[in-house]
């Protein structure tokens, strides 16, 4: 049939396009081409060897002049890929952009198939199919969605910081919602950092200050985002802000309630500190928190849980009266256009490797925890002592800890070689113990960090290359008595060794989140096999996911050190930001329509749309749609029981006629 | 006077496929994700005494040197004691390897005479074929015959320990259906595989 | 309840007492054990080590003769049998080649294996199926005063460890404080004992014995408690050739149900207890009741 009952005879350009070899090396295209010029309503039928490229873009545009072709189809690669640049070469011509059907031979044909006659016969089969569905296609119109400009930031942490303060600099509104009392995140818990070895709290608190001082950026900590609704450019986001029982505004940071508190010393872990200290109730999480105020445990203080205290704190803060112990959970409501997700990462447990005896053996700690030893603000102003005190004269790092082990995790965590190398020369700098690192590789790969290697090899620390199966505490020889040996086949000197040590450190791994599935689903992500957030591409788009709007960073896209995760960051931002000032959105036309007249109100469909766009009519008892709202998902139309909603670029006769199509060779 | 020796591989050294026949074994493939770690030498009690560590002889099986890992005590020191499988971060069956390595062994009849652990071995084979079970006595002592009957006369302490505590017995322990069950053995695995000595 | 029971070589030689102590033990617990009908030996590690077709018929013979007589479960006491029939029905669940191999010398002799046999270990049964509050109201002996080292050995807890944890095992020492000792904190508790290398190849197999010996003696124990007859006899016989060559230790090791025996207060010539090398201590005087 050559003529759509609508709109009069159709004149249907065809290419097949060769792909260079991706698609002629298993599909025949002239013998295609030549298949699909027979059919009715085809005016030309050309193969080309790259439609993508401008020639072949040229050809389409000249054909629909010369031909006054009405209908273009293109078999090629996915229209992931090309769909937007074919319907523009179609629209150069003069077409509506929707007259346009593309067919997939390539990922759904050429890549999949070994045999050239099958691989052939299946793209004359889809080729037909979309010939007899693009007669049936009108012309429709895109409509642009009004981006909203204010960006939600989620997860306090360098790369979290980094893109609030890149987007909030470029004047756009920001929300930064952080989980904990504080912004920071792990970073915060340094020492030094490789391989400058820069003190980490010196390059990250004037960061920190900068988004608490920064008239752009709505600081939320001790705050969860809990739902998420709409779609990019108008994401509607609804955040719990925990009761801190401490009025912020008020709170001068003195710590003089934490002095008063009832409790005379702390008896909490210190999460800060990873438990090697106590806190009260009462507490700031550090020195320089941001904000800098102070925050009420609930679970722990007894005025919270009991009701009966003698209040000490409130005393204490009597000028001020920043203390509200009424204070309750609070929902807020924001509007946003973009959504950044940097909520970081988790710490493998290294009590999963009961070998390494980590919990058992008092003196095997995780780096984490040397970290805080060496840092002068931790527990122990900086001196890194043993359990009872003393100080350790030998100290071994254990790499790989729960890391590229199918045991536990499969992956490399990136950043342990490096940080591994920097306690070990921070250790040897402050105590002089023989530090030995116990490794498979030394990965190093990152600028200035080979030299970093060096540095470690020229300070005397002694590297092993074995992995370590096994921590004890029996000894075979008298100076293991008493101390922590090591069991390990030094590889490259080529026998076994037992080695002595006071001090074991783990370099426990990097892990997703352990709540990653439930934010991945309320962002409306994926999560890749390994638990990390998806990325639209692993190559060329490492920040974007596929949901429009929403962009992750950092470590929640996998193990990264603070170069990346900040490059990351400012590569979230900038693909935001660029949305924002384009300042709208071309939604596709797929959405779907109800026809007034077929409709019963019966009111099925509308508790079925997950965007809300459909509304009822009450004064005419019919359902009707927000095209703008309306994200073209298509349950309502599959769902109507009259029938009366139809989809854009998805009627029955469009689908029908390409089914038949496609059943004309079986 | 110190001894010098020469030793460099060439490629006609290695035997082409010896590797991919071991990981062809069930059990064995996943000997081609190795990454030299070295965990299974760190955790094997054994490997302190053995000329090629584990980690050493997974790296010559798959480099397909036979003649060096078969010669090597390595495979015949192993005690299946599945330290190494248990803790390797590939999860290579280390174990089964081992063993592989010690069917090619005997089959190659590659191993030094009179050497106890292949000639058990053998000696357990057959007394089973024969009689469906073992006379852990009788096997101990046709061991000490073929191999070093001084150190079993060493070992008179031991013996006259074992006749004080009542666990002394010389009388064959054996099944009924012996036919059935030498049948069933002789038509399974590769042939009659007797092992052969050789020096 | 009811259980088919594959003995194995070694409980019928050189690890009878084994065999001697688990029998009256079970029984006193309730527990029927039907011995297989004319099971053959598993192999052990020797037939693995000549041919693997070979090896995997010899051991599901035992198998298809379980899967024929009733129980699905089957008690295996020796590890060396616990582990070689958890690894054939492994394999031939896991791999077809042996799986055809196997069906078809079993066909030859009018037999075959579906795969419903469970290959439990005594120690599993006991904490998991009769419970240790059941074995607790039986004791009547508490074995008040006795360190005990809690000696697993390898091959019941690797590479299947399908009723305890492979690095830190506890169901023996959980049944052995059940019984009333006090269990020592044994750090080696899966280490090798140095299986069939003691005989043949003794400076490395006696040598990792003498080690397990060493630290139990150093961590104050009184006796080993074993598992497995091999380990037993490695533990208890070479005492005089371990001293020769490295330096004495003396400590008696026995088989857990030995122990639960003497808790349970049946006479000690049921257990087999004489048949020691090294006899153990006796127990402190005590009333009987529990």
């Amino acid at each position: 049939m050559n003529t759509n009952p609508k709109n009069g005879a159709v004149r249907i350009g065809f290419y097949i396009c060769h792909c260079g070899h991706n698609i002629a090396g298993m599909v025949d295209c002239a013998a295609v081409a030549l298949h699909i010029a027979k059919l009715p309503g085809v005016a030309v039928s050309r193969d080309y060897k790259y439609m993508c490229s401008d020639p072949g873009q040229e050809l389409i545009q000249q054909d629909i002049r010369e031909h006054q072709l009405n209908r273009v189809v293109v078999a090629s690669c996915s229209p992931l890929l090309h769909e937007h640049t074919f319907r523009k070469a179609v629209a150069a011509g003069g077409l509506n952009p929707f007259y346009f059907q593309m067919v997939n031979i390539r990922e759904h044909d050429s890549w999949v198939h070994t045999d050239r006659a099958e691989a052939t016969a299946k793209a004359k089969s889809l080729s037909h199919a979309a010939v007899c569905r693009v007669r049936f296609h009108r012309a429709l119109e895109t409509t642009r969605v009004p981006i909203n400009p204010d960006v939600l930031v989620v997860g306090g942490g360098i790369a979290g910081i980094h893109a609030a303060l890149t987007v909030a600099n470029s004047g756009k509104k920001v929300f930064l919602v952080e989980r904990d009392p504080s912004i920071g995140g792990h970073m915060a818990q340094f020492d030094k950092t490789f391989p400058t070895l820069d003190c980490a709290a010196c390059i990250l608190t004037p960061k920190m200050s900068a988004v608490r001082s920064h008239e752009n950026i709505t600081l939320w900590t001790y705050s969860e985002v809990v739902k998420v609704e709409g779609y990019v450019g108008n994401y509607k986001v609804t955040v719990r802000r925990k009761p801190r029982y401490v009025n912020e505004e008020l709170c001068a940071g003195c710590l003089e309630c934490i002095t008063a508190c009832v409790f005379k010393e702390g008896k909490f872990p210190d999460e800060f500190n990873v438990g090697l200290s106590k806190r009260k109730p009462v507490y700031i999480p550090f020195a320089q928190a941001v904000p800098p105020v102070v925050v009420i445990d609930p679970e722990r203080c007894l005025q919270v849980r009991t009701g009966k205290c003698k209040k000490t704190c409130i005393e204490a803060c009597a000028d001020r009266h920043a203390i509200d112990f009424s204070q309750k959970e609070e929902r807020v409501e924001v509007q946003v256009g973009n959504i950044i997700v940097a909520t970081g990462f988790k710490l493998f447990d290294a009590k999963r490797i009961p070998q390494y005896g980590y919990g058992h053996f008092p003196n095997v700690v995780t780096a984490i925890e040397l970290e805080r030893l060496v840092n002068s603000s931790g527990p122990t102003a900086g001196e890194i002592v043993l359990r009872d005190g003393r100080q350790p004269k030998s100290v071994g790092v254990i790499l790989c800890v729960g890391s590229r082990d199918l045991k536990t995790n499969r992956w490399c965590s990136r950043t342990c070689c490096m940080h591994s190398m920097k306690l070990a020369q921070l250790v040897r700098e402050h105590t002089g113990a023989d530090v030995t690192v116990f490794y498979m590789d030394i990965r190093a790969p990152g600028k200035g960090y080979e030299e970093f290697y060096d540095k470690s090899l020229k300070e005397g620390i002694q590297f092993v290359r074995g992995r370590v199966a096994e921590v004890t505490d029996w000894a075979m020889a008298p100076e293991e008595e008493g101390k922590l040996v090591i069991r390990v086949e030094d590889t490259l000197a080529g026998f076994v060794r037992r080695i002595p040590l006071d001090m074991i450190v783990l370099a426990a791994g990097m892990e997703p989140q352990a709540d990653s599935q439930e934010v991945r689903r309320m962002f409306n992500m994926s999560c890749g096999t390994e638990g990390w957030f998806l990325e639209k591409h692993p190559k060329l788009a490492p920040v974007s996911t596929f949901t429009d709007g929403v962009f992750i960073a950092g470590c929640c896209q996998g193990p990264k050190d603070i170069p990346d995760s900040v490059a990351q960051a400012g590569a979230a931002a900038a693909e935001a930001m660029a949305l924002v000032d384009k300042g709208y959105i071309e939604q596709e036309p797929n959405t779907a329509y109800i026809v007034e007249a077929d409709c019963s109100g019966c009111k099925s469909c509308l508790p079925l749309c997950p965007y809300t766009a459909i509304l009822f009519d009450d004064a005419k008892q019919k359902a009707r749609i927000n095209g703008a709202l309306c994200k073209g998902c298509g349950t309502c139309v599959a769902s109507c029981p009259s029938g009366s909603i139809r989809q854009n670029l998805f009627e029955d006769e469009e689908i029908f006629s390409e089914i038949e199509g496609v059943l004309a060779y079986v | 006077m110190m001894r010098i020796e020469r030793t460099i591989k060439y490629e006609g050294d290695r035997v082409r496929g010896f590797g991919k026949e071991i990981m062809s074994v069930p059990g064995c493939e996943q000997l081609v994700s190795c990454i030299q770690c070295g965990t299974c030498s760190g955790t094997c009690p054994l490997s302190i005494y053995m000329d090629f560590s584990p980690r050493q002889v997974m790296a010559l099986t798959r480099a397909d040197f036979k003649k060096e890992v078969l010669r090597s005590h390595t495979v015949w020191l192993c005690a299946s004691c599945y330290a190494c499988t248990t803790e390797c971060p590939r999860q290579i069956r280390i174990t089964d390897i081992m063993y592989a390595l010690k069917q090619r062994a005997i089959q190659d009849g590659i191993y030094p005479k009179r050497f106890p652990i292949p000639v058990l071995a053998k000696e357990f084979y057959e007394m089973v074929r024969r009689q469906g079970r073992i006379t852990e006595m009788l096997l101990v002592i046709r061991l000490f015959l073929k191999t070093d009957w001084l150190a079993a006369l060493g070992s008179w302490r031991l013996g006259i320990g074992v006749m004080r505590t009542g666990r002394f017995d010389l009388r064959p322990e054996h099944i009924e259906r012996r036919a059935e069950l030498a049948g069933m053995l002789d038509g399974a695995g590769n042939g009659d595989a007797k092992p052969r000595e050789t020096a | 309840m009811k259980y088919s029971y594959f003995p194995g070589c070694s409980l019928k030689g050189l690890g009878r007492s084994y065999e001697e102590s688990l029998l009256p033990v079970m029984r006193h617990l309730g527990m029927e054990l039907a011995e297989l009908n004319d099971w053959n030996c598993c192999g052990a590690t020797a037939y693995m080590s000549v041919d693997e077709g070979k090896a995997a018929v010899l051991a599901a013979r035992n198998l298809a003769i379980a899967e024929k007589a009733g129980p699905e479960d089957l008690m295996t006491p020796c590890s060396a049998c616990y582990l070689v029939l958890n690894k054939t029905k492994h394999n031939i669940a896991d791999y077809p080649e042996i799986n055809a191999t196997v069906q078809r010398a079993l066909g030859s002799a009018h037999l075959a294996y579906r795969g419903s046999v469970k290959v439990r270990h005594p120690l599993d049964m006991l904490v998991h199926d009769v419970g240790l509050d059941v074995v607790k109201e039986k004791v009547v002996r508490p074995l008040k005063g006795l360190k005990v080292a809690p000696y697993y050995g390898c091959q019941v807890v690797r590479p299947y460890a399908t009723f305890d944890d492979a690095w830190n095992p506890t169901t023996m020492d959980r049944l052995l404080a059940t019984l009333g000792a006090e269990v020592v904190p044994y750090p080696l508790k899966t280490k090798c004992c140095g299986g069939s290398l003691t005989g043949t190849v003794p400076e490395a197999g006696l040598r990792l014995t003498y080690i397990l010996l060493k630290e139990a003696v150093r961590r104050g124990a009184d006796v080993i408690a074993t598992v497995c007859p091999l380990c037993q006899f490695n533990l208890d016989a070479y005492h005089d050739q371990i001293s020769r060559r490295w330096g004495p230790t003396r400590i008696a090791t026995v088989y857990f149900t030995q122990l639960m025996g003497l808790a349970f207060g049946l006479p000690p010539e049921q257990l087999g207890l004489k048949r020691n090398f090294i006899p153990m201590k006796p127990l402190q005087a005590q009333p009987t009741a529990a």
